[in-house]
C-alpha cells in the first residue's frame, strides 16, 4: 500500500534520514520505534508529503508520489493524528472533526455536523462535546477528537504520530484501544510511531526500528523480546546501556 | 566556498555578498509567499465565510483603536495648523489643510501603521502558533491549502476593510478638528464644516481610499509571511509578531511616498 525507498533527510548539517526503505501493507498495522531525535515523525512527514526527501521515493499504491495528482491522492485516502492534536483552536470540536468534509469534499455543514457527532460517538464522546472549543479539552479527549478527524472520512491508510504522548497509563490504554478498534473497523492500514511499549503491543502487527537513519531491525509484535538485536533489546528494556546513546 | 579557505583580506567582502544574497534570498521568497496568496484570492476556492470572519476580526474590532487615534491627530493637525498659519496671517486655512492632511495622508498612514501593530502582529502570532503545534501540516493532511483557507481571507479582508476604516478615520479626524476649531479657536462651525466641505475633493479621497487598500494588503501579507516562517517554539512566534510590525511599518511608509508620487504625476 505505502512503500519508501532510499529516502535520505538532511536539515543543515544534520542528516536525519540515510536511506529508510519501508512498506506496509493493506490491513496492517506497522509500528516504528526509535529513540528521540532519529527521524521517526520526519519518515512519516515525508510519506505524506509535509517534507521533501533529498533522496528516495515514496509510492502509494504502486504509483509515485510527485506531488499534484499523486500526492493529493495520497492525502484524500489517509488520516493523520499529530502527537499534539494539531486541533484548530479557532473551530468547534464539530467543525474540527468534519474539517475534511466540509471543505474538501464539500459536504454541508448540516450534514457533516451529523457525520461528525458519529465520529465522536466511536471514539466515545458525547453530542455535547461537539459544541465545545477544543481548549476547553483534556488532552485525552483532545486526543479522541483528533483521532475521530483522522477517521472521519473512511481512510485506507492512518498514520500515528506519538498518539499516547502526555496521557496518563490508563487514558493511553483506552487510546490504544481505540486506535485498534477503529483501524479493524475501517480495514484500514496503520503506520504509528512510539516510544511507549505498551502501545506498541497492543497495536502492532509488526515493528521496524529506525536508528541512525535507516531501519535496522523489522519483525513481528511477538519476535520482540527474542529478536537477538542488542539495539531492540536496549529499546524494548529501556536500558540506558547498550549500542543506543541516551540523548542527553 | 567556505570562510576558512578565503583569504582574512577578502572576508569582509564575502560579509557583504552574503548578506547581499541573503537579502535577495528573502525577497525573492516574500515575492513568491504574496503572488501565491493574491492569485488564491482571486480564484476559486474562496472561503467566504472566513473572509467574512476575518472582516470582523481585522475591520470591526479596529474601529475604537482608528477612531481615537484619528480624533486625537485631527485635534493637534488643527492646533499646529493654527499656530503655524497665524505666523503669516493664513488662520482661516485651519479646515482646508486639516481636511487634506488627513485624507491625503495621515488617514491612511496613521490607521495602516495602527493596524500594523494591531492586526499584522495578530495574524503573524496566530499563524505562527498554528505552524509551530503543526496545525498547518494538519491542514495539508486534510487536503486544505493554507493559502485558500488561512492566507487568502486574511489579505481580502484586509485589502476591503482598511479603505472603509480609513474613511470612517477621515470623518472622525476631520471632526477632531472641528471640535479644537470651535471649541479652543474660535472657528465659527457652520463655517469651518462649509469650508471642508468645499475644498475636499474626490481625489482626495479616492488617493487615500486606495493607499489604504495597498496598506491593508501589505499588513495582512507580512502577518501571514511572518507566522508562516516562524520556527522554534514561542520565541520563534514571539519573533515572527516583531517582524510582521516592522516589515509592515516599514513597507506602509515607502510605498506611502512612492503612491503620493504617482498620484501627483497622475494629478490624483
Amino acid at each position: 500500500m505505502l512503500e519508501l525507498r532510499g529516502v535520505h533527510k538532511a536539515f543543515g548539517d544534520k542528516q536525519v534520514l540515510r536511506g529508510v526503505d519501508l512498506t506496509v501493507a493493506p490491513g496492517q498495522s506497522l509500528v516504528i520505534i526509535g529513540g528521540s531525535g532519529t527521524g521517526k515523525s520526519v519518515t512519516i512527514k515525508c510519506a505524506l508529503g509535509l517534507l521533501a526527501p533529498d533522496q528516495g521515493e515514496v509510492f502509494f499504491d504502486g504509483n509515485l508520489v510527485k506531488g499534484g495528482k499523486s500526492l493529493a491522492d495520497l492525502r484524500r485516502r489517509t488520516g493523520m493524528l499529530f502527537q499534539g492534536g494539531a486541533l484548530f483552536d479557532s473551530l468547534l470540536v464539530w467543525e474540527n472533526v468534519s474539517f475534511a468534509l466540509i471543505y474538501r469534499d464539500g459536504v454541508g455543514r448540516a450534514e457533516a455536523k451529523k457525520r461528525a457527532i458519529e465520529a465522536l460517538a466511536k471514539v466515545r464522546l458525547g453530542a455535547s462535546s461537539a459544541e465545545q472549543r477544543t481548549a476547553e479539552l483534556s488532552g485525552g479527549m483532545q486526543k479522541r477528537v483528533a483521532l475521530a478527524r483522522a477517521i472521519i472520512a473512511k481512510p485506507e491508510l492512518i498514520f500515528f504520530d506519538e498518539p499516547t504522548t502526555g496521557l496518563d497509563p490508563i487514558t493511553a490504554d483506552a487510546v490504544n484501544d481505540l486506535i485498534v478498534q477503529q483501524v479493524k473497523d475501517l480495514g484500514a492500514a496503520a503506520i504509528t510511531i512510539t516510544h511507549d511499549m505498551a502501545s506498541v503491543r497492543k497495536i502492532a502487527d509488526e515493528v521496524a526500528m529506525l536508528h541512525e537513519g535507516r531501519i535496522i531491525w523489522r519483525g513481528p509484535v511477538s519476535a520482540l523480546d527474542n529478536s537477538g538485536d542488542a539495539h531492540i533489546d536496549q529499546f524494548v528494556h529501556g536500558r540506558a546501556e547498550g549500542p543506543i546513546q541516551p540523548s542527553l | 566556498m567556505s570562510s576558512a579557505s578565503v583569504p582574512a583580506i577578502l572576508r569582509p567582502f564575502q560579509l557583504i555578498g552574503r548578506t547581499v544574497v541573503a537579502a535577495f534570498r528573502e525577497v525573492g521568497r516574500m515575492s513568491a509567499f504574496a503572488a501565491g496568496v493574491l492569485v488564491a484570492c482571486v480564484t476559486p476556492v474562496i472561503y467566504p465565510r472566513e473572509v467574512l470572519r476575518q472582516c470582523l476580526k481585522i475591520g470591526f474590532y479596529s474601529l475604537p483603536v482608528v477612531g481615537l487615534t484619528a480624533v486625537f491627530i485631527g485635534a493637534a493637525l488643527a492646533l499646529n495648523i493654527y499656530t503655524g498659519g497665524s505666523r503669516f496671517n493664513a488662520e482661516q486655512f485651519v479646515p482646508n489643510i486639516v481636511v487634506l492632511g488627513i485624507t491625503r495622508e495621515l488617514g491612511p498612514v496613521l490607521a495602516g501603521l495602527m493596524l500594523a501593530g494591531r492586526v499584522s502582529a495578530g495574524i503573524a502570532a496566530e499563524i505562527g502558533a498554528m505552524r509551530v503545534t503543526e496545525q498547518i501540516d494538519a491542514l495539508h493532511t486534510l487536503s486544505a491549502k493554507p493559502s485558500r483557507y488561512l492566507y487568502a481571507p486574511r489579505v481580502l479582508a484586509a485589502i476591503l476593510t482598511l479603505p472603509l476604516l480609513v474613511i470612517v478615520a477621515d470623518i472622525i479626524g476631520v471632526m477632531g478638528g472641528y471640535l479644537v476649531g470651535v471649541t479652543s479657536l474660535e472657528f465659527n462651525g457652520s463655517l469651518y464644516l462649509k469650508n471642508t466641505w468645499q475644498f475636499v475633493t474626490d481625489g482626495d479621497i479616492q488617493s487615500g481610499v486606495i493607499k489604504a487598500a495597498v496598506f491593508g494588503a501589505i499588513i495582512s501579507l507580512m502577518g501571514c509571511y511572518q507566522g508562516d516562517c516562524s520556527k522554534g517554539g514561542a520565541g520563534g512566534v514571539g519573533r515572527a509578531a516583531t517582524l510582521a510590525v516592522v516589515g509592515a511599518a516599514v513597507l506602509i511608509l515607502a510605498s506611502n511616498y512612492v503612491l503620493t508620487s504617482i498620484f501627483v504625476r497622475v494629478g490624483l
